[in-house]
């Protein structure tokens, strides 16, 4: 039986643990289906597998078995692949769609995690070699709290504060506050729209914040969480019943105009706020000015 | 194919100010403008925009 049975048998262990644990069905919805997870964690598998015959190699002296890291980045890659198209042909059938930048972002998590298992399983497998079971354990523990802390992003309530304010019409033209979201002509639409509206207005905390509700993956993100969180009123054919999120120019803030089924202030400005900050959609521009001012040729 | 983002037709009450290019619904009335709007709305899946007391156009956005 070979020395390095243990430590690569807990290396993978260790791994799929750490899969199994980020593989939860969170604020995103997917992927709630079974078959949808037994492919992760397959992959989650085969992540582990790479990660824990690594070290051995290495230590054994076998360098060019490592090569097979770089098949697995690619498989990985794949894996983005895979669930951008799998997204993107179930966005055309929501009611509210996620977004291209909400896909890429769920996308990109997809695969990192797997880099995360993989990394998980060398290190539990490294420690196991060097140190001993009981040194694995703590590294494996340590690994996992660290893939969950990275794997957690910025929430929306970190970068701004969110209130309620009721939609009104001026003449055919709805209105969060001031902020003007569209015409509504049909005055039956505009009676559904004032029964079952809500609106709320985002304030951005500082200019990054500003720049990051800007876009409109970001804004596209918060309404489809939202309705999927609290329920929608509205069906195909009544595209006067859309949720929209549009912008004031003079100050950046946000109002968000949704038709919940559950119309519940509090639990809405905590949906709301606990939407995702999108990577895809994080701007700095704060950080580009302090750079401007001690390197202005770095463009 | 869809039409995304152009008038897919105009209702109006007064002939006179009715474009040309488009489908055109003369109504009668404010009435039978908002009657002959919410069935276009649900056949085009689009939305009934009123511009002024006498036209409305639906578009899909």
């Amino acid at each position: 039986m070979s020395i390095y049975l243990y430590p690569v048998l807990f290396g993978i262990v260790c791994g799929i643990i750490s899969r199994l644990l980020m593989l939860r069905t969170d604020y995103r919805q997917y992927p709630t289906y079974l078959h949808g997870k037994i492919i992760h964690i397959a992959l989650g598998f085969i992540a582990s597998v790479l990660g824990s015959i690594a070290i051995p190699s290495l230590i054994e002296g076998n360098i060019t078995a490592t090569t097979f890291l770089t098949v697995a980045a690619s498989q990985f890659r794949e894996v983005r692949n895979m669930e951008r198209n799998t997204l993107e042909q179930l966005d055309q059938y929501e009611l509210v769609s996620r977004g291209n930048t909400y896909i890429e972002g769920i996308a990109v998590a997809f695969e990192s995690r797997n880099y995360l298992v993989i990394f998980t399983s060398m290190a539990t497998t490294l420690s196991f070699i060097l140190f001993d079971f009981w040194v694995s354990i703590i590294i494996a523990i340590a690994c996992i709290y660290l893939s969950r802390l990275l794997m957690d992003g910025g929430k929306l309530s970190d970068i701004c504060e969110i209130e309620y304010v009721k939609p009104h019409f001026e003449g055919e033209g709805l209105y969060v506050d001031n902020i003007y979201i569209m015409n509504i002509g049909l005055p039956e639409r505009q009676e559904e729209i004032m029964k079952y509206g809500m609106g709320f207005i985002l304030t951005p905390k500082n200019f990054n914040a500003n720049t990051t509700l800007a876009n409109l993956g970001q804004r596209q993100a918060i309404l489809h969480d939202i309705s999927t969180a609290l329920g929608i009123y509205k069906d195909s054919g009544t595209p006067a019943l859309t949720p929209l999120a549009k912008r004031d120019l003079e100050d950046g803030r946000v109002g968000i105009f949704v038709l919940p089924q559950i119309r519940d202030i509090d639990k809405a400005i905590k949906v709301i706020g606990n939407t995702p900050t999108l990577e895809n959609a994080i701007r700095m521009p704060t950080e580009r000015k302090k750079q401007e001012g001690g390197n202005r040729n770095d463009a | 194919m869809t039409l995304e983002k152009v008038i897919l037709a105009v209702l109006t009450t007064n002939p006179k100010k009715a474009p040309s290019g488009v489908a055109v619904f003369h109504c009668d009335n404010e009435t039978e403008m908002y009657r002959i709007g919410a069935n276009l709305e649900a056949i085009l899946d689009g939305i009934a925009h009123k511009l002024t007391e006498e036209i409305m156009i639906i578009v899909k956005h």
